[in-house]
């Protein structure tokens, strides 16, 4: 019963703040509902036995990429007047909404199946789950591993030089200009 | 015990959010955000089938999700920074330089 309570809390408001961060004017306050997304996917990641993977995305989603969204549009002071919804928006949202409701009833009769794996609920509560995905990671996909490595260090290197100034200034430049 | 297509249209849904954002907004960050909304629901459907398959792989796919989209960020917003430096546009439909 809580389970469920729990599920419908986090599915609720990670679909409001889903819509609150596409829909609202002020960037900041956009930045503030992906916020409270990421942290409710954090919760749905525990309800799923993903305890390592709401640690990661608490620290690196909300703490990290997060920050540094919230730090450039701080910098840039981005507000942009837009009007983004077409006139004719209502007759649209209504065609939206049928083909929706059509595809959810379409994935709720769905069944899932296929052949399971190794890793039952509880196995891998018994190993403790952090302990599976460090064991995981090291053995069976130690080759992606390395070459998210080497991916981080491009992504890394590629935005100091598109964030570089153009003419580096020099020590006695004068800055009062 | 929560049915699998409950997690299933959960992600659908948020998906389509993030893609209602990327097509509808024309703000820069917005645009990154709405990204890193689809890429929150696709590591929901990567955990929820690695649950109820009882198979780690899903849970590892969603951490090279987690560090692929912490790369787009950083380069996605050092693009967004030389744009507005450059004073080349405000908005997303005003870069067209490159278009056919």
């Amino acid at each position: 019963m809580m389970i469920y309570l729990l599920f419908g809390y986090f599915a609720t408001v990670s679909i409001l703040s889903g819509i609150f961060t596409i829909a609202l004017k002020n960037p900041v306050h956009c930045g503030l509902s992906l916020l409270s997304l990421l942290l409710h996917v954090a919760g749905l990641f525990v309800l799923l036995n993903a305890e390592f993977l709401f640690a990661v995305q608490i620290i690196v989603y909300a703490g990290a990429i997060l920050v540094l969204y919230l730090f450039v549009l701080m910098l840039l002071n981005l507000k942009t007047e837009e009007q983004y919804l077409h006139k004719k928006y209502p007759f649209f949202l209504f065609a939206g909404v049928a083909i929706l409701g059509e595809l959810l009833i379409l994935v709720f009769q769905t069944p899932y199946g296929g052949a399971k794996g190794a890793a039952t609920p509880e196995i891998v509560l018994q190993t403790r789950p952090s302990h599976t995905v460090g064991l995981t990671m090291f053995s069976d996909y130690l080759l992606l591993f390395e070459i998210v490595g080497v991916f981080l260090l491009g992504a890394i290197i590629g935005a100091i030089v598109l964030a570089k100034t153009p003419t580096a200034p020099t020590a006695g430049a004068d800055r009062s200009t | 015990m929560i049915p699998l297509s409950a997690y299933v249209a959960l992600s659908f849904i948020l998906f389509m959010t993030g893609l209602l954002g990327v097509l509808i907004r024309r703000n820069f960050i917005i645009v990154l955000m709405s990204v890193e909304i689809m890429l929150n629901a696709a590591n929901i459907n990567l955990v929820a089938f690695s649950h109820y398959l009882s198979s780690m792989a899903g849970q590892m796919a969603a951490l090279f999700v987690i560090a692929i989209a912490a790369g787009e960020a950083a380069v996605g917003l050092a693009i967004i920074i030389v744009v507005f430096r450059g004073k080349i546009a405000t908005n997303v439909d005003q870069i067209n330089l490159l278009k056919w």
